[in-house]
């Protein structure tokens, strides 16, 4: 029995994952409108591959990832693709992004591809198979896999210990993973040898919460029947048990250090789905066009589906049969999900679950009072960090403080806000001054580059004017030491330097005489009537930019 | 609809109901106090929950604020029923009125209203009224068996409503000093130790009476720790303090020094432990800084009771260690997640 | 009598000679309050304060020449920074500058007639172009001052608001109401 270690704080919520376990995971039909956005991992989003209009096939790549931190994306069946334009995605912000816009022919038509042995196969060329495979962490942040996968030495000895298989899953209503595990369990541990390989690491844990029994039985059998010397273990149900932080902790008593990675004490972790779907990639060949999505709440038929990346919102809760008083749908669990904007809204995928909401399901919560001070909220920390404290600063802006306070080591899994008596949105708050004090650095770096700039310019100008002060300087003395060599008896400065200018006129009429003429003289009509067009609209423009500063004067005097 | 944002659920649990379990905790102390000494005390915590709430709701409304959710957070109840519960039942009507209100509108809404205040509203309250109504503040009742008269319920209400003695009874007939006091003058006067706890008004442990009353406390403070409305960090610190230092002294000459559980159950000592210097709006968040805190709350609390020329020390314990709060929790900052050491 | 003269004098020599030391050894070069100031302003070099960059504007406020109001691209922000670094009371900005919101350059090449005179206005070199060559805004480079505007012959030069992105959203203050809607 391995000694599981504890992290301060934590609740337990109710778990709510026992509606959407009752039946395996199905199949959704083919949509008639698939919307895939070049966005669908952190990081940089992919450049656009094909154009609208283009006929493509299914996994054939549309989005090329786009600087360090970014993935792949891909077409996730055939089809023509109708528009590559801004559509709604789920976002906290509402706003839209780009996708590519794919109606699908039906004929599920892949484009070719292959599987690899791993073994016979360099680490980095697996990494970039990945990348290019569009394998990107399945459990909520999108982190592109490949990165993880990347791991430099310091030095010779440094080593990955353990990697760790979270397939906790400690967020409420969400059953993708239980689901996943107890079906494809194999899948899942071939993978997990895969990722070993690839990060040469020692040992490989798989964290099940033990509110999964079916998930551990499946696991464990899996593993025996690979003969792998892996290790499923059980930890305590607890939220946020699943962070990666938090169960690198359970499991080997590590913290990892502020701003710094799991590699660097280690360990590494993936989520569970993500080992799949980088079994999938390597060892069929085929690439990330679909996911597991719990879709649950306030529905008839809770359940889990494997779903196409890109399918809209809609087709998914009409599966689901959300019934009447459904008012709203949240992409990701009811601790860390993000309501959406609209249910015409794309499947991505870190979207592991829909949940269908009603005023009955998630009451609203009771009015916010001020902070009392109560500490439930230190208490249910899992950063040990104390978020009444956070919380004044943030909302009296006193950013400074906030981050001297370790804002920055939040992982806003929102169990403050779950116990908060004043029900005061401390999530909010902190995303807020995070996203506050992230823009001021911005702002300070680009204000400091246009320093930067600005005197290096004011330096240029200074520098030129000395290197043409100097120029002109050594003429002279030139000029002088060459009159001095001629005429050593009478100086007379007056005509001594007029050959010089004379013979630079005469340069210049010879040049002036020998430049043929270009196109200003005799020009041919349509040139004429290029000229006249241009000069008309510099003319438009001129008049429109006097209107729009007569207009703006106006209005300012108004 | 407002901003919808996760996360979507939470507990049900509210600083309405977190004040009302406060309040459910002292009704087993103000049983006994009512078992011991009569109703006088319904009276006084009457009067101070309406001047409570009333002057709540003016402050509220002159600070343009809404008045229903406030109101109903049942914190301005709390303030009102400790101060009644530190106060002599038996004083004058206006002296509890004027006690809560200053509490409410000046220690509370003038520094911003709930969860701003940095002083304890209730400790505010009894410290203005004992600085300028010594007097009043003397009149407290003997339990019963002990005075040489006693009052009816109506004659107390008399009394306290209108000032009106029935004829030919003197105050100091009907009111005596509390436990703490008394052994102060006998103290002073030089008598043994034995001698004083030999007089009527002690009991088995502390004052005839008032020692129950404590005891009613502790019970609802146990209460409080076992629905985890309070950490067990202050009352144990405290407790142990007043304790740890009252032994020192008892140690080192028991004729003129009381026993530590002696200090434990008179005054305000339990009521203090569990409900005063729990208070979370006035106390440390963090645990270092809550023991901290309530340690030097029970230091202060010993030597203004024996060395001080105020009868209890709890109140200004309160105020004096509000005041140090911010530096406490700022020198106490619990280690950050994956951070090495403290943080400064 | 005496004895106490000398021990004072001693205090004073050892102290001077103390102070004096430190002068030499601790001399800071150039005024530290000016790099202070400087770091707050937004360095867009726009001169809308009436002085010829952002390190005069800088200058001029440490020696209590310029009101810390006339920094129109810094904000209100700017000036409660200002407030608060100098230790004196915030002051709004004056009747006519209007707080504009964050804005690049745009040259419109159809018009451009490569005079080079923007990129002569330019402060942060942020135009390329050369002489009878169409000119562009390196538009990351940009700070919105607005000083290769005037300049343009052609008036090709416009100043185009930076709209929110996905990517630079940010987080808004929480708004909620204490009470239920009445």
């Amino acid at each position: 029995m391995r000694t599981l270690y504890q992290f301060h704080g934590g609740i337990h919520p109710p778990g709510n994952k026992a509606q959407s376990t009752q039946c395996g995971i199905t199949r959704v039909p083919l949509p008639s409108r698939l919307v895939i956005p070049f966005r669908q991992h952190a990081g940089e989003a992919a450049k656009p591959a094909v154009q609208a209009g283009e006929h493509v096939l299914k996994g054939q790549l549309i989005g090329m990832p786009c600087g360090f931190v970014s993935s792949a994306v891909h077409a996730s069946t055939s089809g023509t693709i109708a528009a590559i334009d801004a559509q709604p995605i789920a976002h906290p912000s509402g706003m839209p992004d780009l996708c590519a816009t794919l109606i699908p022919d039906g004929k599920e038509e892949w484009f070719p591809h292959e599987a690899v042995d791993y073994r016979n196969s360099d680490p980095a060329d697996l990494r970039q198979r990945l990348r290019m495979a569009g394998v990107v962490g399945l459990g909520g942040a999108g982190f592109p896999s490949d990165l993880k996968l990347r791991f430099l030495r310091l030095h010779p000895s440094q080593k990955i210990d353990t990697l760790i298989l979270n397939g906790a899953e400690c967020e409420p209503y969400i059953t993708c993973d239980d689901m996943l595990m107890r079906e494809r369990a194999a899948e899942i541990v071939q993978g997990a040898e895969m990722l070993r390989f690839i990060l040469d690491a020692g040992e490989v844990l798989v964290a099940i919460e033990d509110n999964k029994p079916q998930a551990i039985t499946a696991m464990r059998q899996a593993v025996t029947e690979s003969k792998l010397p892996f290790e499923v273990v059980v930890v305590p149900t607890i939220y946020p048990g699943g962070s990666a932080k938090q169960l690198i902790r359970v499991l080997t008593g590590l913290e990892v250090p502020s701003g710094k990675l799991p590699t660097d004490i280690g360990v590494q972790c993936f989520n569970v789905a993500t080992v799949y779907s980088a079994y999938r990639a390597l060892a069929q060949g085929e690439l990330l066009l679909s996911r597991i999505v719990t879709i649950t709440g306030n529905v008839r038929h809770a359940q889990n589906f494997e779903v196409l990346l890109g399918t809209p919102v809609q087709e998914l809760v009409a599966l689901g049969e959300a019934l009447p008083d459904t008012d709203r749908y949240i992409m990701g669990g009811p601790m860390m999900g993000v309501e959406l904007a609209s249910l015409a809204v794309p499947l991505v995928k870190a979207g592991n679950c829909i949940i269908a909401a009603s005023g009955k399901l998630f009451p609203p919560a009771p009015p916010t009072l001020p902070c009392i001070r109560c500490t439930r909220c230190a208490q249910v920390c899992p950063a040990d960090l104390q978020p009444m404290d956070l919380y004044w600063f943030a909302q009296s802006r006193e950013f400074g403080k906030a981050q001297a306070f370790s804002l920055f080591d939040c992982i806003e899994c929102g169990a403050c806000s779950y116990v908060c008596p004043s029900h005061i949105p401390l999530v909010q708050y902190f995303q807020f001054a995070k996203s506050e004090i992230r823009a001021r650095a911005q702002e300070k770096q680009a204000a400091d580059h246009a320093r930067e700039r600005h005197e290096f310019r004011e330096y240029r100008i200074e520098r030129e004017k000395q290197e043409k002060a100097e120029k002109l300087a050594a003429k002279e003395q030139a000029i002088r030491q060459s009159r001095a060599a001629a005429t050593p008896a009478n100086p007379v400065p007056g005509p001594a330097i007029q050959p010089e200018i004379q013979a630079a006129i005469e340069r210049a009429k010879a040049q002036a005489a020998t430049v043929e003429p270009k196109n200003t003289d005799n020009p041919t009509p349509q040139q004429l009537a290029e000229i006249a067009g241009i000069e008309a609209q510099r003319e438009r423009v001129r008049d429109l930019a006097k209107s729009a500063v007569e207009h703006t004067n106006g209005h300012d005097k108004n | 609809m407002g901003a919808f944002f996760s996360p979507f659920i939470s507990q049900p649990d509210t600083v309405s109901r977190i004040m009302f379990k406060v309040l459910l905790a002292l009704v087993p102390g103000i049983a006994l106090y009512v078992w011991y000494f009569g109703p006088a005390i319904l009276v006084s915590l009457t009067l101070a929950s309406l001047t409570a709430l009333g002057t709540e709701a003016l402050m509220l409304k002159l600070r343009n604020r809404p008045i229903a959710p406030f109101l109903k957070d049942n914190s301005a109840l709390v303030t009102g029923w400790l101060l009644a519960l530190s106060i002599p039942p038996l004083a004058p009507w206006w002296l509890i009125v004027v006690g809560t209100a200053f509490g409410i509108a000046i220690a509370k809404h003038l520094y911003g209203g709930l969860g701003n205040n940095p002083f304890s509203p209730a400790m505010v309250g009894f410290a203005v009224l004992i600085i300028s109504f010594p007097v009043q503040m003397t009149q407290w009742l003997s339990p019963h068996g002990l005075g040489a008269v006693e009052l009816g319920f109506l004659e107390q209400l008399k009394y306290i409503f209108l000032g009106v003695l029935p004829p030919n009874m003197s105050l100091d007939a009907i009111t005596m000093a509390t436990p703490l006091d008394t052994l102060k003058t006998h103290l002073h006067l030089d008598e043994p130790i034995k001698q004083i706890f030999a007089m009527p008004i002690y009991g088995r442990l502390a004052g005839q009476g008032s020692e129950m009353v404590s005891l009613g406390f502790l019970l609802g403070g146990l209460y409080l720790l076992a629905t985890r409305i309070i950490s067990w960090h202050v009352p144990v610190a405290y407790l142990a303090t007043l304790f740890v230092t009252a032994g020192i002294f008892h140690l080192a000459d028991p004729s003129h020094y009381a026993v530590p559980l002696f200090h434990w159950f008179s005054g305000a000592a339990l009521l203090g432990a569990f409900f005063i210097f729990t208070d979370p709006v006035t106390s440390p968040t963090t645990y270092k800084g809550k023991l901290i805190y309530a340690a030097g709350a029970g230091l202060i609390t010993y030597l203004i009771r024996v060395f001080g020329s105020f009868p209890d020390g709890v109140a200004f314990a309160t105020l004096l260690m509000n005041i140090c709060v911010p530096l406490i929790v700022l020198y106490t900052q619990p280690r950050v997640f994956g951070k090495k050491g403290k943080r400064s | 009598m005496l004895s106490a003269l000398l021990v004072m004098a001693g205090i004073a020599i050892v102290l001077g000679a103390v102070l004096g030391y430190s002068a030499i050894k601790f001399r800071v070069e150039g005024n530290p309050l000016v790099d202070k100031i400087d770091a707050i302003l937004p360095q867009t070099q726009c001169g809308q304060c009436g002085y010829p960059g952002c390190r005069p504007y800088a200058a001029a406020i440490a020696s209590g020449e310029a009101d810390i109001n006339l920094c129109p691209p810094g904000g209100e922000e700017g000036i409660h920074k200002l407030a608060d670094l100098l230790g004196v009371e915030f002051k709004p900005f004056g009747g006519n500058t209007a707080i504009k919101p964050k804005s690049v350059a745009f040259i419109d090449e159809n018009v451009c007639i490569g005079c080079t005179l923007c990129i002569q206005a330019c402060p942060v070199d942020a135009i390329v172009g050369a002489a009878k060559q169409m000119h562009t805004i390196i538009a990351s480079e940009c700070t919105g001052c607005e000083l290769c505007v005037a300049p343009c012959p052609v008036d090709c030069i416009s100043m185009v608001p930076i709209r929110e992105k996905i990517t630079t959203w940010k987080w808004k203050y929480p708004v909620y109401s204490l009470a239920p809607a009445k």
